[in-house]
Order: C-alpha cells, then sequence, then structure tokens
C-alpha cells in the first residue's frame, strides 16, 4: 500500500475515533452529576482522534523518510559487483536503473535482474512493515487513550496543551527555516572568503569576476561599486517615492472626502500588488527610450538603461508603500493636536506642515527606512533596466549594476560552488540580508517609540 | 420650547451680547444634534454649559468658532452672531474668527514643541508679534497670566509634552489668548485633571473673566456654581433653561433641571 492511500485511511480511522470518543463520552457522563463531569464530549472526542492519528502519522513520516535509504543501503552491499565507481554517485545511477528494470524492462543482465527482483521484494515488504506498523501505532494509541478516558479525565486541558504543542511547532519552523537560511548563507559566505580576503571584498573597487575557463584567476570581487550602484539606484527611487508617496498620504489622511478615500486606497494598494517583472519590462519598453528620447531632444546623452531609468520605476513601485504606511502614521495622530492648531486659527495646510507632520515625523522617516530596505533589496527592475554595468561612477545617466543583479549574474548558467564565480552569491547575499536587516530593525524601533508616544 | 431666559445676573448694567445664537440647528448627517437653540454670550461672562452627556453641549460649544466645520458631514442652520455680524458671512473668515474666538480642549493638547514655541504658535500664524522680542513679551504675558510662567520660566525650551496634565492644560489656556481672542470656549477643561490643578484652572477663569467672555462646557456642577454667572442646561439637544448660577442650582425653573443638579439623572 503506498504512502497516501495510507495517509488517507488513517485520517479516516481517526475520524471514526473522534465519533467513537464522541459517542462513549456522552454516555459515560450521563449517569453522573453535571460537576462531576470534567469535559465536554467533543474534548474527549478530540483527544482520542489526537492519541489515535498523531502516533500514525509520526511513524509513518519516520518510515518514508528512511525507507529508502535503508533499501538503497542494503542492495548497495548485497551487490557490490554491481557497482562501477564511487558509491556516491554510481549507487544513485545504479538505484535509477534497478527501479527500471523493477518496474519491467528489458536488455538486463542476470546480475542486475537479480539485483532488480530483489529490490521489488524489498519494497514489498516495506509496505507491508509500514502499514502494520503504522496500524499498531495507531491502534496502541487509540487503546491507550481509551483506557485513560472516563467522565473525570481532563480531556480539555489535554487538548488545549496539544494545540499549545502543535503551534509552538509551527512557528519554530518558521524561525528554524529563517535561522537556517542564515547559517547556510554565513557558511557558504565564509567558504567564499577562503579564496578571496575580506578587505579585497568589501574595499575592492573593480568587480570582474573571471568564470574559471578563462585562466586560473579568479578575477577580481569588489564590492563598492555593486554596492554603489544599489545606493544610487535606491537613492533615485526615494527621491521619487517620497515627495509623490508623502503628498499622496496626506491628501487621503487629511484631505479626501471619505467615499474618495474608500476608493482609492485599494487601487493605491493594488499598484503595490504588480509583480515587479512588470515593472520591470515597463521601464525597459516604455520608461528607458522614453528617458533616452528625452535627452536626444535636449542634447544630452541619455542610456535607455541607466540607473535613472531603474531608480525612477523603482521609486512608482514604492510609492504605495510608502504612501500607506505614512498614512496609517498620519492618520493615528490625535484628532485633539489638529483641533488644537485649527481651533488658534490656523488653516488646514498650516496644521498639517506645523503640527501634524512634526508629531508624524518619527513615524514617517520610519516608513521611509522600511520602503529603503525594499528598495535596497529589489531585483527584476534592475535587472532590466539598469544596465548591467558595475562601474564606479557618479552619472545617473550611465548603466550600472547592483548587488542583487550580480548574485543573479553569477548563479545564472553552470554553476558549481566550488570556486568563488557562484561562492560569492553568498557574501553578496548576506550583505545584503544584513544591510536591509539593519535598516528594518532602526525603522521598526523608529515606529514603535512613535506608537507608544500616542497611545 | 420652554426656554426661560429673563434674569440677568444681578450686578451687570446694560450688558452687552458678546455673541448671539439665533435659532441654531446642527446636524452629523442625518441626526439632528441641536434643534434650535437661541443663546446670547454676554460680554466679560462667565457662562456654564450643563447637561446629560450626548445632550449636545460641546456641538453647540464649538459652532461657535466654526469647529464642528472640521467634521466630515456637519451641518449648521441658523446664525450665529460676533458683535453683531454673522460668523457664516461670506466676508467673515474663519482663521480671524478663531483668533477672536479660541478654544480650550477637554483633553490638553500641546503641540509637540516647546513650550515656547506652543505659545508663539498662534501670534505666528497671526502675525501678530513685531520681531522677537515683542514675541517674547506676548509669551511671557500670556504664560503669566495662565499662571504658568513661574512653572516654566527656566524651561520655555523643553518639549510642550513633557508638563503635567494641569500644567499642559494652563499651557493651552495660554496658547489660546496669546492671539488675544475675545471670547474663550473650554470644553470640560478640567475632566482631565486633579483636584488640585482643576482649583488652578478654576481660579483663573476667574480671572481670565475680566478680560474675556467665557462659555465653558463642565460634567461638573460644583465647578459651574463656582466659577460661571449663568448657567445653561441643555438636555437632548434643547437649551432648557438658562439663568444666573445661583438660580439655577437654588430654584430651577424646569423639572429637568431640577432633576438634573439633584442627581436624578445625568
Ligand atoms: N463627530 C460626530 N459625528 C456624529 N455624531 C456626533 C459627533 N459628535 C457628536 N455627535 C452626536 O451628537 C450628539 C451630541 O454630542 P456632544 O455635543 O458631544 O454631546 P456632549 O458634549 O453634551 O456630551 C450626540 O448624540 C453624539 O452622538
Ligand atoms: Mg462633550
Amino acid at each position: 500500500m503506498n504512502s497516501t492511500m495510507l495517509a488517507i485511511i488513517l485520517l479516516a480511522v481517526t475520524a471514526l475515533a473522534y465519533q467513537f470518543g464522541l459517542l462513549r463520552s456522552t454516555r459515560q457522563g450521563r449517569t453522573l452529576a453535571r460537576e462531576q463531569v470534567h469535559s465536554r464530549p467533543v474534548y474527549h472526542a478530540a483527544w482520542l482522534a489526537i492519541c489515535c492519528g498523531t502516533p500514525g502519522l509520526l511513524v509513518l513520516l519516520l518510515w518514508s523518510a528512511l525507507e529508502p535509504l535503508l533499501i538503497r543501503n542494503w542492495l548497495l552491499a548485497s551487490w557490490p559487483e554491481l557497482l562501477g565507481g564511487p558509491a556516491e554517485t554510481a549507487g544513485t545511477i545504479l538505484m535509477r536503473r534497478l527501479q527500471e528494470l523493477a518496474g519491467g524492462a528489458d536488455n538486463a543482465t542476470a546480475l542486475e535482474l537479480a539485483a532488480a527482483q530483489q529490490l521489488g521484494q524489498l519494497q514489498t515488504w516495506a509496505a507491508l512493515g509500514k502499514t502494520a506498523l503504522v496500524a499498531l501505532a495507531s491502534a496502541g494509541g487509540l487503546i491507550w487513550a481509551a483506557r485513560r478516558m472516563n467522565a473525570t479525565f481532563k480531556a480539555r486541558h489535554q487538548v488545549e496543551r496539544m494545540v499549545r504543542t502543535l503551534l509552538l511547532g509551527c512557528s519554530a519552523v518558521a524561525v528554524l527555516t529563517t535561522l537556517g537560511i542564515v547559517l547556510s548563507m554565513v557558511s557558504e559566505a565564509f567558504n567564499f572568503f577562503s579564496f578571496i580576503r575580506p578587505s579585497e571584498f568589501f574595499f575592492g573597487t573593480k568587480w570582474n569576476p573571471a568564470f574559471s575557463s578563462t585562466g586560473n584567476t579568479h578575477g577580481e570581487y569588489g564590492l563598492l561599486p555593486l554596492l554603489w550602484g544599489t545606493l544610487m539606484v535606491s537613492l533615485i527611487a526615494m527621491l521619487v517615492a517620497i515627495p509623490l508617496g508623502l503628498m499622496t498620504a496626506i491628501y487621503m489622511a487629511e484631505y479626501a472626502p471619505a467615499w474618495f478615500r474608500d476608493m482609492a486606497k485599494p487601487v493605491i494598494e493594488i499598484l503595490a500588488g504588480i509583480p515587479t517583472i512588470v515593472y520591470g519590462i515597463f521601464a525597459l519598453m516604455a520608461v528607458g527610450p522614453f528617458f533616452a528620447a528625452a535627452g536626444e531632444l535636449l542634447g544630452i546623452q541619455v542610456r535607455a538603461t541607466s540607473a535613472l531609468t531603474a531608480g525612477v520605476v523603482m521609486g512608482l513601485m514604492i510609492i504605495p508603500f510608502v504612501s500607506s504606511l505614512s498614512d496609517d502614521i498620519i492618520t493615528r495622530v490625535p484628532q485633539a493636536l489638529r483641533d488644537g492648531a485649527l481651533g488658534l486659527g490656523a488653516t488646514r495646510s498650516e496644521c498639517i506642515r506645523q503640527v501634524v507632520l512634526p508629531a508624524a515625523l518619527p513615524g514617517i522617516v520610519g516608513a521611509f527606512l522600511l520602503a529603503f530596505s525594499r528598495a535596497i533589496g529589489e531585483t527584476m527592475i534592475v535587472v532590466l533596466a539598469a544596465g548591467n554595468s558595475p562601474q564606479l561612477h557618479a552619472n545617473p545617466l550611465e548603466a550600472i549594476s547592483t548587488v542583487t543583479v550580480s548574485i543573479i549574474n553569477q548563479l545564472t548558467g553552470d554553476t558549481d560552488f566550488a570556486g568563488p564565480q557562484s561562492l560569492v552569491a553568498f557574501a553578496l547575499g548576506l550583505t545584503l540580508f544584513v544591510i536591509t536587516l539593519a535598516l528594518n530593525v532602526i525603522a521598526l524601533y523608529v515606529v514603535r517609540k512613535y506608537r507608544e508616544h500616542y497611545e | 420650547m420652554n426656554t426661560t431666559q429673563n434674569t440677568q445676573p444681578a450686578g451687570l448694567q446694560a450688558p452687552r451680547a458678546k455673541m448671539q445664537a439665533q435659532d441654531v440647528r446642527v446636524f452629523y448627517g442625518e441626526h439632528q444634534a441641536i434643534k434650535g437653540i437661541d443663546l446670547e454670550l454676554m460680554e466679560n461672562e462667565v457662562i456654564a454649559f450643563i447637561g446629560p452627556s450626548g445632550c449636545g453641549k460641546s456641538t453647540f460649544l464649538r459652532s461657535f468658532n466654526r469647529m464642528n466645520d472640521t467634521i466630515e458631514g456637519c451641518r449648521l442652520e441658523g446664525r450665529i452672531l460676533l458683535d453683531g455680524e454673522d460668523i457664516h458671512a461670506a466676508d467673515m473668515d474663519v482663521v480671524m474668527l478663531r483668533a477672536r474666538v479660541g478654544m480650550v480642549f477637554q483633553k490638553p493638547n500641546p503641540f509637540p514643541k516647546s513650550i515656547y514655541d506652543n505659545v508663539a504658535y498662534g501670534p505666528r500664524i497671526h502675525g501678530l508679534a513685531r520681531g522677537r522680542g515683542d514675541l517674547d513679551d506676548r509669551v511671557e504675558d500670556s504664560l503669566r497670566r495662565a499662571g504658568l510662567w513661574d512653572e516654566v520660566k527656566d524651561r520655555l525650551h523643553a518639549p510642550g509634552t513633557g508638563l503635567s496634565g494641569g500644567q499642559q492644560q494652563r499651557l493651552c489656556i495660554a496658547r489660546a489668548i496669546a492671539v488675544s481672542p475675545e471670547v474663550i470656549l473650554m470644553d470640560e477643561p478640567c475632566s482631565a485633571l486633579d483636584p488640585i490643578a482643576t482649583a488652578k484652572v478654576e481660579e483663573l477663569i476667574a480671572e481670565l473673566s475680566q478680560q474675556y467672555t467665557i462659555a465653558i462646557v463642565t460634567h461638573s456642577m460644583q465647578q459651574a456654581a463656582r466659577v460661571s454667572d449663568r448657567t445653561a442646561y441643555f438636555h437632548l439637544g434643547e437649551l432648557i433653561e438658562v439663568n444666573a448660577t445661583d438660580k439655577v442650582f437654588t430654584h430651577p425653573q424646569n423639572a429637568l433641571t431640577e432633576a438634573y443638579i439633584t442627581g436624578r439623572f445625568g
């Protein structure tokens, strides 16, 4: 029986256990006074179901994880003569071949056929064993639980505890995954630094990674041109996004009538949901050529794919981000402050400029920082529209490259993660991660501080 | 309507009406919060507005400097006059109106600025001061009149939000009088203050009444009795009774007023 079937049957059995628990505890409780019964029947039933389903599920998962490994080791040990090379790769190839044969293929040697036959047999046994063990575990859990169950049993507490454990488990997965990602990045980055000295990476001003085929030098891995590119594009983006986003937020929070706000806010938020690749295409097809043509009219040399193009489009992308965060923060400024200013005869715009915005400033700065960190990590727009030229120069009309673009460049094509050419991606990723993390932490701190101030 | 509005406080000779509300009706969308009120605020008097909560005291008070304009969906019918001029007239500028009719709110609401800048805010936006020295004088004068000068003169540039609640409220009063208003509207100015701070603010109101016309909403009848010359009792958006304060509290003319001040509801 395969695992999917088994899981479905297990689920059905669990449901039956639930019904059984419901019936049984209702019957048990009937003869007792109300205060003698601790938990309502649903809790008894849930407890029974959990006790029955969980062990079976765990056994199933464990078995499924271990089975291929055990069978493989067994086979390789029994048929060493079939192994043509080192156990690592040849083993995998052999296993694939045997699987095919077991599934019914011809043109095989007798030895191979025998091994394939053994594989089939092993798999049959394994399936049997799995079914038996799962059934045993479930039945055991069910019987154990059913024997403990009586009217005074505190099933409610047990169920609550299990729910808590489950939730804890789920959040642990999220946290541990993050931790795992960071750790693997760190270790690969260290790997990279065994090829290139950190000082060469962090302070190098030349980015020119040579691919291994071009000789035995690794090339140059200076971070600064990329970091500078990232910074330049992000700054241009912020120059676009801050004024437009902030004005939008002010209009939405202070001037727009309710019906308009209700209509426009979702529209703005939809902008935030457009995939960035679409913005990238827009930059490449529309904005870049437009800038180039405009430059030509003015007699200035403007490249279609440049820091300016990428920055402006990225700025457009961030506007909804800036505006909805700032809007929240401006709305949170107490009405009492506005009343105070208006009551003194301030006009609406004086009130906003002199009282509301200063009061909201820390929060708004926080919003800007979050938007900035978003810009720094943005990839698709710059891949398409920044021109990919890792040079240290200060001309926004020229092509440039960024950290994210370089990561993509280093990882596309044939990569083996043995040389610095691809390992550098981890060092770059880690650098980016640290920068955005720092920005986010500062921003969240500032925003939180601001909220405490007014709530 | 059974409004009783005859007796003037004794001892005042030929008092002049500073502001007049004539058949004022205020609506929040469909809901009518004020149902046709006539009332005069006399020059240099302190008039207290009392009544159960939700009866429209704040709404009515805010009508006098058009603060209700800032609320979406709020609409006023009827007329309100300041020195005989309609405050809703086309040539009446709301900025000027609010400079003449100032307001102090329920919760102290100093701006997130220094004490000095809080008080200087009004004079600055109205361009009342000629030069720095003049502004300094105005700030000092306002703080003195609000009885706060001695407490803050050494930290004028500290944030206004760092003061205690009572000090903040007096700062807000100083801020209101810094633009030399003629009328000051106060909406439960002591409801967020402790008894000592309340006493200070009440003292201040008594002093200010020599120079300004003051309308004060209060939920404390003792406070109304202590600070006001006249008291107006509101009920469900109507003005039930207005009379000299001691009359209202000793011989209420209306059964509703009596029920309220004897604590049968509120
Ligand atoms: N901003 C508003 N929007 C809608 N209704 C309001 C608003 N403010 C007050 N009201 C309504 O108007 C009535 C009078 O309120 P208010 O003037 O605040 O009473 P008071 O100050 O006497 O407690 C109440 O019924 C209240 O629900
Ligand atoms: Mg009120």
